[in-house]
């Protein structure tokens, strides 16, 4: 008997030693993913300076020029034009779902919101190619668009469809799961007691949200609209699709653009023959976990301490 | 005054059913042009052959070794990652308790989730270099799997919380082990949501095309070594997609809507699972 116990409290120190060590080794994977990419980026960190990488603007592999500027823009232009679309969108939504649906509705409109999230990059990249870059075309080529193009950042000298335009709506659908299921919950997570005494006051519910709710969900509004930002960021498939990947800078809408995840899934194959262009690739991707480490990080930080105090 | 306020709130009620709209008909919308683009060119010979010589100029063949591909190269990565991620969710409920370390595991997950599939490939292939593997199915694994854990680990940190401490409480007051009550009880009643946690993890492993573009490689036959290249069906997609054939570009639209059949039904009978096993767990 004696025995018998000693070994089950062996076998419970055992089970609980390796569990931990693996926990911290799993919990290191994203420092791991950072040494990594930055040991084989570092022959091109260390031969040239930080800015001329940065915002040099010619990217010719052979003649050993590695600027990501172009990149870096069709990376932040498409990412924005799709946050501008979708942030007012996912925000509406959210609100409603948290603060008007009938039960039915929420019952039907959830779950389906859930299963988007897990559509494959891929499809929505068909799709894109299939219904958005025609309808950018058609706006590109018809009246609209030739009196649009008179405006700054809508002049049209690509009249393929290819475009940020595309690439952003095709991104905005994307992330509408991920900023709706984030900010419905921290919307839902303000105490019913605020809301009351605001309706106490004679506020309508609008008024209640716009100057109680929302106010008071403000940090993790944020937190939800920075993983959706951070979501689109990384996005490959889908953007390098429909986004027509010419490496310039995109000066339009209806630009051509080339983004940072795309530069890297397309040139994987040839990087090999040619010194340091895997380290401006590898660089290209540390980059990218670098913008959502931190992106993801502080967003997280703020969902926690909200979860925490409420 | 009084007409304005009014005015305002159903002017944003109308504006929240507008975009309530937008996001269900944009999803909609994608499903809808899937099945109208994909359904035509689906044929039973697309499912049960692989490319023969001139598929990709639109002969005969069909994408067979993409689906047996993409099935061997997800259920490798959620086998792989099921074995890394329980012992960190059963860390994280009977050894961790609430201190600062099971938050901080919790945070490196969360923040794991949001790493782009791009940078877990380029990570993984680099990995392949230095031990000297080339493209494989081992390594569509390895990247996948990486990918599977943290959406694995948080799916089962649910699963667990969802169990009444008291259960565990009296697993303790009888004198039982952690490891005991780890293994006998929390794993049992727990069973339905690890399960939805796994079939959700399958689902994004199967749909996910960026980590295996380096890693995994693409061959036209079905997979035979875990040393050799392996085909995928997004990739499949995305390749044929490429090519300036029409033909061929029907069946991309065809292999998409494979994939996107795969990916809903794994995702609809997860959450029917969840539901349905539900009721043999006690509360």
């Amino acid at each position: 008997m004696e025995r018998r116990l000693a070994f089950r409290r062996l076998t419970d120190r055992l089970a609980g030693c390796s569990t931990t060590a693996l926990s911290a080794a799993t919990s290191l994977l994203a420092v791991a993913i950072g040494l990594v990419l930055l040991a084989r980026a570092w022959p091109i960190l260390t031969t040239r300076p930080l800015g001329e990488l940065l915002l040099s603007t010619t990217w010719k592999p052979l003649q050993n020029a590695f600027g990501y500027y172009p990149f870096i823009m069709g990376t932040l232009c498409v990412t924005g034009v799709a946050m501008v679309i979708a942030v007012p969108i996912c925000l509406l939504t959210a609100v409603y779902l948290a603060e008007y649906a009938p039960r039915r509705v929420y019952a039907v409109v959830k779950p389906l919101i859930d299963v988007s999230a897990g559509i494959p990059s891929v499809i929505f990249g068909i799709w894109g190619v299939i219904m958005v870059v025609p309808f950018v075309q058609r706006i590109a080529s018809s009246e609209i668009g030739r009196s649009l193009s008179r405006l700054p950042f809508f002049q049209i000298d690509n009249p393929t469809g290819y475009s940020v335009l595309a690439g952003g709506i095709v991104l905005a659908i994307m992330v509408f799961p991920v900023i709706i299921s984030v900010a419905e919950e921290v919307i839902r997570a303000v105490p019913v007691g605020l809301r009351e005494a605001s309706w106490a006051l004679g506020a309508s519910r609008w008024e209640t949200i716009k100057y109680v709710v929302l106010r008071h969900a403000a940090p993790g509004v944020l937190a939800a609209v920075i993983l959706g930002f951070s979501r689109a960021f990384g996005e490959t498939m889908a953007v390098m699709m429909v986004v027509g990947n010419v490496p310039q800078v995109p000066r339009s809408l209806f630009d051509a653009a080339y983004p940072l995840t795309a530069l890297i899934a397309n040139s994987y194959g040839e990087m090999m023959s040619i010194p340091l262009y895997d380290a401006a690739l590898l660089g290209a991707a540390l980059l990218l976990l670098v913008v959502v480490l931190l992106f993801n990080l502080s967003a997280r930080l703020v969902l926690m301490r909200i979860a925490r105090y409420g | 005054m009084k007409r304005l306020r009014r005015l305002e709130e159903y002017l944003f009620r109308f504006l929240m059913g507008l975009s309530l709209v937008i996001v269900l008909g944009s999803l909609m919308l994608i499903l809808g042009t899937m099945l109208w683009r994909g359904l035509p060119s689906l044929s039973l010979a697309m499912l049960t052959q692989v490319p023969k010589g001139g598929y990709y100029l639109g002969e005969e063949g069909g994408i067979l070794n993409a689906i047996v591909g993409s099935l061997c190269l997800a259920g490798g990565a959620t086998l792989l990652a099921l074995l890394l991620s329980l012992p960190v969710a059963i860390y994280l409920h009977t050894y961790a308790g609430c201190s600062r370390a099971a938050h901080l595991v919790r945070l490196a997950m969360d923040v794991l989730w949001g790493i782009p599939s791009i940078v877990y490939g380029a990570f993984a292939f680099t990995i392949m270099l230095w031990i000297g593997l080339r493209a494989s199915l081992l390594g569509g694994i390895i990247a996948l799997a990486c990918l599977e854990l943290p959406i694995i680990v948080r799916g089962m940190d649910e699963a667990f919380r969802l169990i009444p401490s008291a259960l565990s409480e009296a697993s303790y007051a009888l004198g039982a082990t952690r490891f005991e009550t780890a293994t006998r009880i929390l794993l049992r009643q727990a069973t339905a949501g690890l399960l939805t946690a796994v079939l959700l993890a399958f689902g994004r492993g199967i749909g996910d095309a960026a980590s295996v573009l380096f890693t995994a490689g693409y061959t036209d036959r079905l997979p035979d070594s875990l040393l050799r290249p392996v085909a995928s069906l997004p990739l499949a997609v995305f390749f044929q997609l490429g090519t300036p054939f029409p033909a061929v570009q029907q069946r991309a639209y065809a292999a998409g809507l494979v994939l996107t059949v795969i990916v809903l039904t794994l995702s609809v009978v997860a959450r029917w699972l969840s539901r349905r096993l539900m009721h043999h767990v006690v509360r």
